[in-house]
C-alpha cells in the first residue's frame, strides 16, 4: 500500500480535495439550515465558513491552498450574477412602479451604511487605514476592494468585512423586519440589498423572489453610489 | 444547457471588457447583468434560452460565497486584534443601514403609490 501521506501530498497539490468539501460543507450547512426549520441564524454560508475555517487549521493548510480547489465555485458567481437578470425581468414592471421608493431607500440606505460604520469605528479609535478599509462594506466584493485600494485601506480586509457584513444582514434582516413590522417584500428585499449585497440578495431569495429581484438591484445601485460617494463621505473622518 | 451556459458567459466578459476598459465603477458581471436585463426585455428567444440554466445557477446562490466566506478565516489575527471597533462597527451599522433603507422605501411607497395596486 502506498504511505498516506504520499497521497495527502499528492491531494494537497490537486483542486479536487477541496472542491469536494467546499460542496460537501455547503451540502451540512443547508441540511442543517433545512434541519431546524430555516431560521435565519442557520446561515448556511456561516455554517460552511466555520466548518472549513476549522478544516483547514487542523490539517494545517494555507487559504491558497484552500482556494487552488474552491476557486471553481467561486467562479460561477460571475455567470450567477448575469443570471440576476432572469429575477428582475419577472419583477421589471414591480421595479418600474417603485422607482421613487428605489432611489429614496439607496440613498438613505448607503448613506446610513458608510457614515454609521465610520462614526462607530472612529468612535472606538480606528485610524485612517481602518476607516478606509470599513467605508465600502456594504458594497460587493469587487467594487469594495476597489474602492478601499483607492482610498489606502487594506484590499484583502476590506474583502473579509464585506464577507462578514453580507451575513450579518442576511442572519439579522428577517427577526428585525418581523419585529418592526414591516411587510412590504419589496422594500424588505431592497433594503438588505443595499445594506448586505449579494449575500443578502441570497437570503432574500430564499425568503420570497420578489424581495430577492429587489435585493438583487438594490446590491447593483448600491456598487455604484458606494463608489461614488464613499471617498467623500470619508473626507469628513478625516 | 451548453448554449444558455456560453451566453451567460458571453455577457460576463462583455460586461468585464467594458468595465476595465472604460474603468467603470460598476463590475464586469454586474453590467453582464444589466445588458442581459436588455437583452431579455428585446429578444424572447433570449429569454426562454437563458432562465432554466439560469434558475439553476440561482437556486444555490449561498454556496458560491463560501470560498470568499473561507477567506475571512486568514484574517482572523487582524479582527482579533481591532476586535471590538470592527464587530461593534459592522453589526450596527448594517442592521441600522437595512432598518433605515426599509422604512425609506416603505414611507415613500405609501406616499408615491394612492393608486390601489392592480
Amino acid at each position: 500500500m502506498t504511505d498516506p501521506l504520499l497521497i495527502w501530498s499528492y491531494l494537497a497539490s490537486q483542486p479536487l480535495l477541496w472542491l469536494c468539501a467546499t460542496l460537501f460543507a455547503y451540502w451540512a450547512g443547508d441540511a442543517i439550515f433545512r434541519g431546524v426549520g430555516r431560521k435565519p441564524w442557520a446561515n448556511p454560508v456561516m455554517i460552511a465558513t466555520v466548518f472549513l475555517g476549522l478544516l483547514l487549521w487542523l490539517t494545517g493548510t494555507d487559504y491558497e491552498s484552500y482556494f487552488n480547489g474552491a476557486q471553481f465555485v467561486h467562479f460561477m458567481l460571475g455567470p450567477a450574477t448575469v443570471c440576476l437578470a432572469v429575477p428582475l425581468y419577472s419583477n421589471l414592471r414591480a421595479l418600474r412602479r417603485a422607482a421613487l421608493p428605489i432611489f429614496a431607500a439607496l440613498l438613505a440606505g448607503s448613506f446610513t451604511a458608510i457614515v454609521t460604520t465610520l462614526a462607530i469605528a472612529k468612535a472606538l479609535g480606528a485610524d485612517h487605514e481602518l476607516l478606509a478599509t470599513l467605508a465600502p462594506k456594504s458594497a460587493t466584493a469587487p467594487v469594495a476592494i476597489g474602492i478601499s485600494e483607492a482610498l489606502g485601506g487594506q484590499p484583502t480586509l476590506t474583502a473579509a468585512l464585506v464577507i462578514l457584513t453580507g451575513i450579518i444582514g442576511a442572519i439579522t434582516v428577517t427577526p428585525m423586519l418581523n419585529a418592526l413590522g414591516f411587510r412590504d417584500w419589496r422594500a424588505r428585499g431592497f433594503a438588505v440589498g443595499v445594506a448586505a449585497h449579494g449575500i443578502g440578495t441570497a437570503r432574500a431569495f430564499q425568503v420570497h423572489e420578489q424581495a430577492g429581484a429587489f435585493a438583487s438591484i438594490g446590491m447593483g445601485m448600491n456598487a455604484v453610489l458606494t463608489a461614488i460617494i464613499a471617498p467623500w463621505v470619508l473626507s469628513f473622518f478625516g | 444547457m451548453v448554449g444558455a451556459l456560453a451566453i451567460i458567459l458571453l455577457f460576463q466578459l462583455v460586461g468585464e471588457i467594458l468595465s476595465r476598459g472604460m474603468a467603470l465603477p460598476l463590475p464586469g458581471p454586474v453590467l453582464g447583468m444589466v445588458f442581459m436585463l436588455i437583452g431579455m426585455v428585446v429578444s424572447v428567444r433570449l429569454r426562454d434560452l437563458v432562465r432554466p440554466t439560469a434558475q439553476g445557477l440561482l437556486a444555490h446562490l449561498s454556496l458560491l460565497f463560501v470560498p470568499a466566506g473561507v477567506g475571512v478565516v486568514a484574517h482572523v489575527p487582524t479582527l482579533a486584534a481591532h476586535g471590538l471597533a470592527f464587530v461593534v462597527s459592522l453589526v450596527v451599522s448594517t442592521c441600522l443601514a437595512i432598518v433605515v433603507g426599509a422604512a425609506v422605501f416603505a414611507a415613500v411607497a405609501k406616499m408615491t403609490e394612492r393608486v390601489p395596486h392592480d
